[in-house]
C-alpha cells in the first residue's frame, strides 16, 4: 500500500480489508539500512543547501572578492570521480559474487578517497601560501568552510568503508556484505554530486 | 463486499523485513553502560537530561531572586544574570526537553509501542547517547572556563555574542557552540533510529494508523529535528569561525570601545534566519511529542478512544510541515523587509488551525468519558489549560503589528514559558507518573504526587500569568533590573517579588517529585503488568519491567487500533491491541461488539 493509502486508513474498523492488504509492519519494502541511509542523505542535503544559500546571500555584498581556484581542485575532482567508479565496480562484483573484484573496488575506492582528501589539504596549503587567509575575505572563508564540510563527510564515509572492508577481508560471504557495499557506493556518489555542485559554485562566482 | 477479519496470527501477512538482529550483552559494561538496549539508553538520556535540567532550574531560581529582590544579592551581577538567562534557556529547550522527549521517551516507548524488539540501528543508538553526554559535559565545562559561560541569550545573536562586552566571549561562547554541534551530531544518529524504526520495524498488523499518538508525535518531531538541526549546525560553525578565525560570516564592520575591529560585511540577519529556521521547528519538536503523549494519557484515563484519531494524526503532520514556514515571526522587529512580516504572520495564523483542532479533540475525548482523576489525568488536563493559555497569547504575538510593542517584553517570556515551559513539563510529569509502573514495576506514591501536582500547577500559573500583565505594562525582558523606570509602577516590583516566592515554592515541590521517584523504586506499591488497564502494546509485554528483547520468543500480532476503550458489547472497558477478535470477551446478553453479530470469515 502506498504511504498515502496507509495514512487514510480508518483504523477504528478493527481488522477489515482484503487479506493481502493486512499490514506487515513496514512502510517500504526496501531494506531497513537503505531507508536509514536515505534519511541521512536528506539531512546532509539540507546542510549543504543551507551552505549554498548562505553563500549566495553573502556573495551579493560588495566586499566579495572571488578567489582563483587552484588547478589542483580539478585533479581532485577527477580523483573523486575515479573513486565513485571504483565503488561502482565494487558493487557490480558484489552482485556477481566475486570477492576479489569487491576487494579491488574497495581498495581503489577508499584509496582514491584518501588521495582526494590529501589533495584538498594540499589545495588549502596552496591558498594559504598565496595569502588567501580565511579571515581576509568572505569568499575565502566560504571556500575553506564548504571544502571542510565536504571533506568531513567523506571522512565519515571512510569509517563506513573501514567497517565494510573489515567484513570483506575477514572472509565474510559476499552476499552478506553486498548491501553494505551498495550503501557505501550510494553515499560516495552522493558526495561526488555535492562536490560537483560546490565546485561549480566556487568556479562561477 | 464481504470483509475478511483476521482471527489468528496466520491471517496477517508475514513481515517482509527480517527481525532486528538483537545484540546480546554479556558483561555489566555492555548491559548497563555501553548498552545497545533502547530501554537502557532511554534511562541514560532521562537521567542526564533531568540532571542538567536541575542545573537550569537552580539558575531560574537565581534569576527570580534577582528580579524579585534587586540590590539584595551582591553575587548576582549583571554579567552573571545574563549568563544565567542564557544557560537556563539553552539547557531547558535543547538539553532537557528535546533530549528527554526524543531520547528518553522516544527510546523507551517507540520499540515497545510498535512491537519491535529494539531500535533498528542499536549500535548507532548507543553512540548517540554518549555523544549527547559529551555535549552536556562540554556545556558544563563552559561554566568553569575564564570568563564563565556565555551570556549572549539563548538565541546567541551576533555580533554581541562574540564581542568583549558580552560575558563568556573568551571561551564560553565557543564551548557553547561546540556543545551544540556535538548535540546535533548525536541527535542525528538517534533521530535516524527513531524514524526508521517507526517506518520499518513495526510488528505484524501494526499499520501506521494503528500506532498510538505518542509514537506519531515523537516520529514527526524527529523528522523535524533531522531537517531543522542542520540550520543551527551551520550557524554554530560559522559563528565559531567568526570568533576563532576572525571571518565575517555574521560580523559587520564594527567599532568596539573606540577601536575598529577587523570584521566587515557580515550579516547578523543571516544568523537570525538560520537560527530561527531551526528555532521554530525546535519548539514543535518539543510540543509534538507532548501532544501525542497527552492524547494517550487522556484516552487511557478517561476510558475513551481519542476523538478524531485520523485528524489528530494529520494535524500532527500538518503542524510539522507548516512549522518550517513560520520562522520569521521571531524576527518581526529585526529590521527585515516588512512584507516578510505579512507573509509570516499569515502562515503563523494558519498553523494555529490544526493546533486548535487538537485542543477541541482533546476536550471532546473527555466529554462524557469515564474520567478517572488519576495523576496522569490531572497533569493532562492541566496541560490543556496551560497550553490553551499559552497558545492564545501566541496569537497576539503572531500578528506583526501587535508584536511590535510586545516584543522583548515579559509578555513574550510569559507566552513561551506557558507553551514550552509549563505545558510540556506537565506532560513530562504526567508521562512519568503514567509509565513509571512499566519501567520499574511499582506505582509512584499518590500523596506525594498530589502535593507535587497541585503545587506545580497552581504555582506555575501564579508565576507566569502575572508576567503577561508586566509585559503589557512594557516591562522589558533580559533586563537585570528595572531600577527607577518611570512607567513601571511600584506594584510591578511587588508582583515580581511575589512571583519569585512562588517560583521558589514550585522548586521545592520538584524536590518532592524527585524524592518520590527514588523512594517508590524501592517502596512503591507493586503495579502488576497493566495497572492502568491500557490497550497499547507496551503494557502487554510478558515481563514487567520488559526483559531483553521485550516480547519473549514471539513478537505480538496487532489486530486493532490503540483506542478500543469502552467498546459497546465488550465485557472489559478496554481491548488490548494484540487480542484477536475471536478472543475478545463479550458482555453477557450481547451478540458481539458494537451490537452486531460476529461477521463471517471470507
Amino acid at each position: 500500500m502506498s504511504l498515502f493509502r496507509q495514512l487514510i486508513e480508518k483504523p477504528w474498523q478493527a481488522g477489515r480489508g482484503r487479506r493481502a492488504d493486512l499490514p506487515n509492519g513496514s512502510a517500504f519494502s526496501i531494506p531497513t539500512p537503505t531507508v536509514g541511509l536515505r534519511f541521512l542523505l536528506a539531512v546532509v542535503t539540507v546542510l549543504f543547501s543551507l551552505l549554498v544559500v548562505a553563500y549566495g546571500d553573502r556573495m551579493a555584498l560588495s566586499d566579495w572578492r572571488p578567489l582563483p581556484e587552484p588547478a589542483l581542485l580539478w585533479l581532485n575532482t577527477v580523483v573523486l570521480m575515479f573513486s565513485s567508479l571504483a565503488w561502482y565496480w565494487a558493487c557490480i562484483n558484489a552482485r556477481r559474487g566475486d570477492p576479489d573484484g569487491v576487494k579491488l573496488g574497495l581498495l581503489a575506492g577508499g584509496g582514491s578517497a584518501i588521495a582526494f582528501l590529501i589533495g584538498q589539504y594540499w589545495a588549502w596549503q596552496q591558498m594559504i601560501a598565496l595569502g588567501y587567509y580565511a579571515e581576509s575575505n568572505p569568499a575565502n572563508a566560504f571556500f575553506y568552510l564548504v571544502t571542510a564540510a565536504h571533506g568531513l563527510h567523506l571522512v565519515g564515509g571512510l569509517v563506513a568503508w573501514g567497517r565494510t572492508a573489515s567484513k570483506v577481508w575477514s572472509g565474510e560471504d559476499v552476499a552478506k556484505v553486498r548491501l553494505s557495499v551498495e550503501l557505501c557506493a550510494v553515499y560516495w556518489h552522493f558526495l561526488l554530486v555535492v562536490w560537483l555542485i560546490l565546485f561549480a559554485l566556487l568556479l562561477f562566482t | 463486499m464481504a470483509y475478511f477479519i483476521p482471527t489468528a496470527a496466520e491471517d496477517v501477512a508475514p513481515a517482509e523485513v527480517a527481525e532486528v538482529d538483537l545484540y546480546h550483552p554479556k558483561s555489566f559494561v555492555t548491559k548497563y553502560v555501553f548498552s545497545q538496549d533502547a530501554k537502557v539508553i532511554a534511562i541514560q538520556y532521562a537521567f542526564t537530561a533531568i540532571a542538567i535540567g536541575l542545573v537550569a532550574l537552580v539558575l531560574s531560581w537565581l534569576m527570580r531572586l534577582q528580579l524579585g529582590f534587586p540590590d539584595t544579592f551582591s553575587f548576582i551581577s549583571a554579567e552573571a544574570y545574563y549568563q544565567f538567562i542564557t544557560m537556563h534557556g539553552m539547557i531547558m529547550v535543547i538539553y532537557l526537553l528535546t533530549a528527554l522527549f526524543l531520547g528518553g521517551f522516544g527510546n523507551y516507548l517507540i520499540p515497545l509501542m510498535v512491537g519491535a524488539r529494539d531500535m533498528v540501528f542499536p549500535y548507532v543508538n548507543m553512540l548517540s547517547y554518549w555523544v549527547y553526554l559529551l555535549a552536556v559535559l562540554v556545556l558544563v565545562a563552559s561554566l568553569f572556563v575564564p570568563g564563565g559561560p556565555t551570556g549572549a541569550g539563548w538565541t546567541l545573536y551576533p555580533p554581541q555574542a562574540i564581542l568583549s562586552g558580552t560575558p563568556g566571549s573568551d571561551g564560553g561562547i565557543v564551548l557553547m557552540l561546540v556543545s551544540l554541534a556535538l548535540f546535533i551530531v548525536g541527535f542525528t544518529m538517534g533521530g535516524l533510529n527513531y524514524v526508521v524504526t517507526v517506518l520499518q520495524a513495526r510488528t505484524r498488523g501494526m499499520s501506521l494508523m494503528r500506532m498510538p499518538l505518542t509514537v506519531w508525535g515523537i516520529f514527526v518531531a524527529t523528522i523535524l529535528a533531522l531537517l531543522a538541526f542542520p540550520a543551527l549546525f551551520v550557524g554554530a560553525v560559522m559563528m565559531t569561525l567568526d570568533r576563532i578565525l576572525g571571518t565575517s560570516f555574521f560580523m559587520p564592520a564594527i567599532v568596539e570601545l573606540g577601536e575598529q575591529l577587523n570584521y566587515d560585511g557580515g550579516s547578523p540577519l543571516l544568523f537570525q534566519h538560520l537560527f530561527w529556521f531551526f528555532g521554530h521547528p525546535e519548539v514543535y519538536i518539543v510540543a509534538l511529542p507532548g501532544f501525542g503523549i497527552v492524547s494517550d494519557l487522556l484516552a487511557t484515563h478517561a476510558r475513551r478512544n481519542i476523538f478524531g484519531y485520523r485528524m489528530m494524526v494529520w494535524a500532527i503532520v500538518i503542524i510539522g510541515g507548516l512549522s518550517f514556514v513560520v520562522w520569521a515571526h521571531h524576527m518581526y522587529v529585526s529590521g527585515m523587509n516588512p512584507y516578510f512580516g505579512f507573509f509570516f504572520a499569515t502562515t503563523t495564523l494558519i498553523i494555529a488551525v490544526p493546533t486548535a483542532l487538537k485542543v477541541y479533540n482533546w476536550v471532546l475525548t473527555l466529554w462524557r468519558g469515564n474520567i478517572h482523576l488519576t495523576l496522569p489525568m490531572l497533569f493532562a488536563i492541566a496541560f490543556i489549560v496551560t497550553f490553551v493559555n499559552g497558545g492564545i497569547t501566541g496569537l497576539f504575538l503572531g500578528n506583526a503589528v501587535v508584536d511590535v510593542p510586545l516584543s522583548d517584553t515579559m509578555f513574550v517570556v510569559a507566552h513561551f514559558h506557558m507553551v514550552m515551559g509549563v505545558a510540556p513539563i506537565l506532560v513530562i510529569f504526567g508521562a512519568i507518573y503514567h509509565w513509571y509502573p512499566k519501567i520499574t514495576g511499582r506505582m509512584l506514591n499518590e500523596t506525594l504526587g498530589q502535593i507535587h501536582f497541585w503545587v506545580t500547577f497552581i504555582g506555575a500559573y501564579s508565576i507566569f500569568l502575572p508576567l503577561h500583565y508586566l509585559g503589557l505594562l512594557g516591562v522589558p525582558r533580559r533586563y537585570y533590573e528595572m531600577g527607577e523606570t518611570g512607567f513601571i509602577p511600584p506594584s510591578a516590583h511587588t508582583l515580581n517579588g511575589f512571583v519569585s516566592i512562588v517560583a521558589l515554592t514550585v522548586g521545592v515541590a520538584q524536590m518532592v517529585f524527585l524524592f518520590n521517584i527514588v523512594w517508590s523504586a524501592y517502596k512503591g506499591k507493586k503495579a502488576g503488568s497493566n495497572p492502568w488497564r491500557a490497550t497499547t502494546l507496551e503494557w502487554q509485554t510478558p515481563e514487567t519491567p520488559p526483559g531483553h528483547g521485550n516480547w519473549g520468543p514471539e513478537l505480538p500480532v496487532v489486530y486493532r487500533w490503540a483506542y478500543d476503550y469502552s467498546v459497546p458489547g465488550a465485557k472489559e472497558d478496554f481491548i488490548p491491541q494484540n487480542v484477536p477478535p475471536d478472543k475478545v470477551a463479550i458482555e453477557d446478553g450481547h451478540k458481539g461488539l458494537y451490537g452486531a453479530a460476529v461477521q463471517p470469515a471470507e
